[in-house]
């Protein structure tokens, strides 16, 4: 980026990849998907004392349709799952899915019949949180990270 | 009132019906009762005026698997004008596991009894609604049984099935299309 | 004039919605904006925790047990430990009582600062999820200091705690008491007569004292209704007869009296918790000693060969407890909730079941909403405090 300072012409000049990311990483705006107790350290990551917003989450979405992430926060049951891929397809491209929590990434605690052993048998996952339930910070650290990871996506 | 009493009120009220008095480690005053007479007893529990059983805080079973009789189903009565609080338990047989329903007697027990039989298999004689409550509607097994495991080893479903056939949903098409042309 | 053609419309309120706490998913037929019938389906996160602990040794339960009802997990552990107690035959000591007496009011107070904060937010009072969320950061400190983790602490075991009270507690506990008093006034102040609360609260979901019987409610949604019922006062454990609290009652039945009975709750709340707070002294028992079942300090296992062989024993093969069934009811946040413990003479359990309260006030949803308008149902549910995971299990 150059910045012409002899001729006071406020100007940057970068790349149409590099406006993209920035643009995709800094406004992530999650759906609702809180299923357990992991959805109680999501909302409360969520409040003034761990406030997501300073990160670009401003808004949970209601509606799968106007969101750009997912977070799984909590345990998948068998009869949850179609739901879970029904919203994430209804989300439009570009997505990402973070796993919130022991549960979701590979069955947690409950290691049995009612329960998917990990979100990832169902939707495609980008970050996944370990936890039970993970603190808000960890949880920060993991949306950070996953908008490292979109900062060094190809739009091509 | 101590359970002595209770028992013998509770056999003059239901004057029909087996019922005998169990140990038990805990507050509640706990009772055998007989299959066939369970709505009788259930209704003079409730009815009683020095009983008063109005709540019916809990209905379970347990699985004794392999004992016979296999099931003991469990329902834990509470009544507050009185302080008293009981534990009424009916045996079964694992072959032949049904017992009346008592959600004419207590509606809350309706989803508790739709829970029993879709974990254990028991079935609720005129029962409103016997449907499964926790688990997806065609899921085969009772998972609660000692006999059946903990961990499956198979991939989730992920689509559910359509909910109209093919010939449906085109013979609603063509019904909206014509009422709606007006 | 010729007759309007009307038809009903049925709507899904999915399993995947913000405002239904969870996962539950109602299928609501309206007339225009009336609803004229309503059938909920549960299940979408049963976990099988039940099937699971009887695979487990009696204290490696209590996590488990503790995510059932994630709201008042240390009520819950509270109330399994209590129940194998009860199997045990053993009796803790005075200052263990008056420690869980403490957590599980702290732990309603908890619960019920997440319900007012999730509950106004639907109803749109948005601020009040944000003052509720930030007291409740005190108290998960409070969480962290005793065992190192907010959410969860598993504090609790069978036949006491898991360790002594660390330093500090008494302060950071009166400090806490100290501030909410205040807190809560400012809460009442921006709900309890803002007329658009009123006019959303009032008359809405109402459930008359005869059906508050018939399903069973037992808890604040009873209490709401004229059912004066509190295991604390009719059925006292751990040592609540002897406590100076009162119990809100209201007769209306409608989301407003709930609102008011769980907001009286908490202040009742907080006078046990000073109570208790005076009568624990900042060190001593923490469980009993029976050898059996709580391992021995650290500082003797590392030197005594005995406490070495006492505490792997413990820990590999755990402690037998005799054949029977006990059921201990304790007042949760939602009503009364307890653990049906069947054992079988081994250390594992045979069947624990839960009594959720949250299952029969699901059972009840269908009647408070139906008549209504389709804004009311979404002031129910937050009103009648369903958490999914006591209701799936």
């Amino acid at each position: 980026m150059g910045l012409e300072s002899e001729y006071e012409i406020p100007v940057l000049t970068t790349t149409v990849e590099k406006m993209v990311q920035w643009a995709r990483r800094s406004s992530i705006w999650p759906v609702t998907f809180g299923l357990a107790c992991c959805a109680i350290e999501m909302m409360a990551m969520s409040c003034s004392r761990y406030d997501i917003a300073r990160f670009g989450a401003e808004v949970f979405r209601g509606s799968p349709r106007q969101s750009d992430l997912m977070i799984v926060a909590g345990r998948l049951s068998r009869k949850m799952a179609p739901a879970l891929r029904r919203i994430y397809d209804q989300m439009p491209e570009p997505k990402w899915v973070i796993s919130m929590g022991a549960c979701a990434s590979i069955g947690g605690v409950f290691d049995n019949y009612a329960i998917v052993q990990g979100v990832d048998q169902v939707v495609p996952v980008d970050v996944y949180v370990p936890g039970c339930p993970p603190r808000p910070e960890s949880l920060i650290y993991g949306i950070v990270q996953l908008q490292q990871k979109i900062s060094r996506q190809h739009l091509a | 009132m101590d359970g002595s009493a209770l028992l013998a009120l509770l056999q003059q009220a239901a004057p029909g019906a087996t019922i005998e008095s169990a140990p038990t480690a805990d507050v509640h005053t706990t009772i055998y009762v007989s299959r066939d007479h369970v709505v009788e007893v259930a209704r003079a529990l409730r009815d009683t005026p020095e009983l008063r059983f109005a709540f019916l805080a809990e209905l379970t079973a347990v699985d004794l698997w392999p004992r016979e009789p296999r099931f003991e189903a469990v329902y834990v009565l509470v009544s507050i004008e009185h302080r008293l609080r009981l534990r009424m338990k009916v045996r079964l047989h694992g072959a032949d596991a049904h017992v009346a329903t008592v959600s004419s007697i207590w509606p809350a027990a309706n989803w508790l009894e739709r829970e029993v039989w879709d974990l254990f298999g028991i079935v609720f004689d005129g029962h409103p609604d016997p449907r499964r409550l926790l688990m997806p509607e065609d899921w085969e097994g009772f998972p609660l049984r000692k006999d059946s495991p903990v961990q499956i080893r198979r991939p989730p479903h992920v689509t559910e099935a359509l909910q109209v056939t093919q010939e449906e949903f085109a013979a609603n098409l063509e019904h909206d299309r014509l009422t709606r042309r007006r | 004039m010729p007759e309007l053609r009307t038809e009903t419309m049925t709507v899904n309120m999915g399993p995947q919605h913000p405002s239904t706490h969870g996962v539950l998913r109602l299928v609501l037929t309206l007339d225009g904006e009336t609803v004229c019938s309503a059938s909920p389906t549960i299940g979408f996160l049963h976990t099988g925790i039940e099937k699971t602990t009887e695979q487990k040794k009696w204290q490696q339960v209590i996590p488990l047990v503790e995510r059932m009802d994630y709201l008042s997990a240390q009520s819950n552990s509270m109330a399994f430990c209590m129940s194998v107690e009860k199997l045990l035959g053993v009796e803790i000591p005075e200052r263990v009582k008056n420690i869980r007496v403490l957590l599980a009011e702290l732990q309603r107070i908890n619960s019920h600062l997440v319900w007012l904060g999730t509950h106004g937010m639907e109803v749109g009072a948005v601020s009040v999820m944000l003052y509720c969320f930030r007291e409740r950061e005190l108290l998960l400190n409070i969480n962290e200091m005793i065992a190192g983790f907010r959410l969860f602490p598993s504090y609790m075991r069978v036949g006491g705690l898991r360790e002594d009270l660390p330093r500090g507690f008494h302060e950071a506990v009166r400090s806490f008491l100290d501030r909410f008093a205040g807190k809560l006034d400012e809460y009442e102040d921006l709900l309890t007569r803002n007329e658009i609360y009123l006019k959303r609260t009032q008359g809405v979901g109402v459930i008359s004292k005869e059906d508050a019987v018939a399903y069973s409610l037992l808890g604040p949604i009873a209490r709401a209704a004229g059912v004066d019922y509190d295991v604390r006062k009719v059925f006292p454990y751990l040592g609540y007869e002897t406590y100076d609290f009162n119990v809100p009652t209201k007769t209306a039945g409608d989301v407003y009296a709930r609102y008011q009975v769980r907001v009286a709750e908490m202040r009742e709340s907080m006078k046990i918790c000073r109570q208790a707070l005076d009568r624990i002294t900042p060190t001593g028992k923490w469980a009993i000693d029976d050898p059996r079942i709580t391992p021995p300090p650290k500082d003797r296992v590392y030197t005594e060969m005995e406490a070495l062989i006492q505490h792997f024993l413990i820990y590999s093969q755990g402690f037998t407890v005799p054949a029977g069934e006990a059921y201990v009811p304790v007042e949760g946040p939602r009503g009364e909730q307890g653990f049906s413990v069947f054992s079988d003479g081994t250390n594992r359990p045979w069947r624990i079941k839960s009594r959720a309260p949250s299952l029969l006030a699901c059972q009840a949803l269908e009647r408070m909403i139906v008549g209504g308008l389709i804004a009311d149902v979404i002031a129910v549910i937050g009103s009648i405090d369903v958490v999914m995971g006591d209701v799936d299990r």
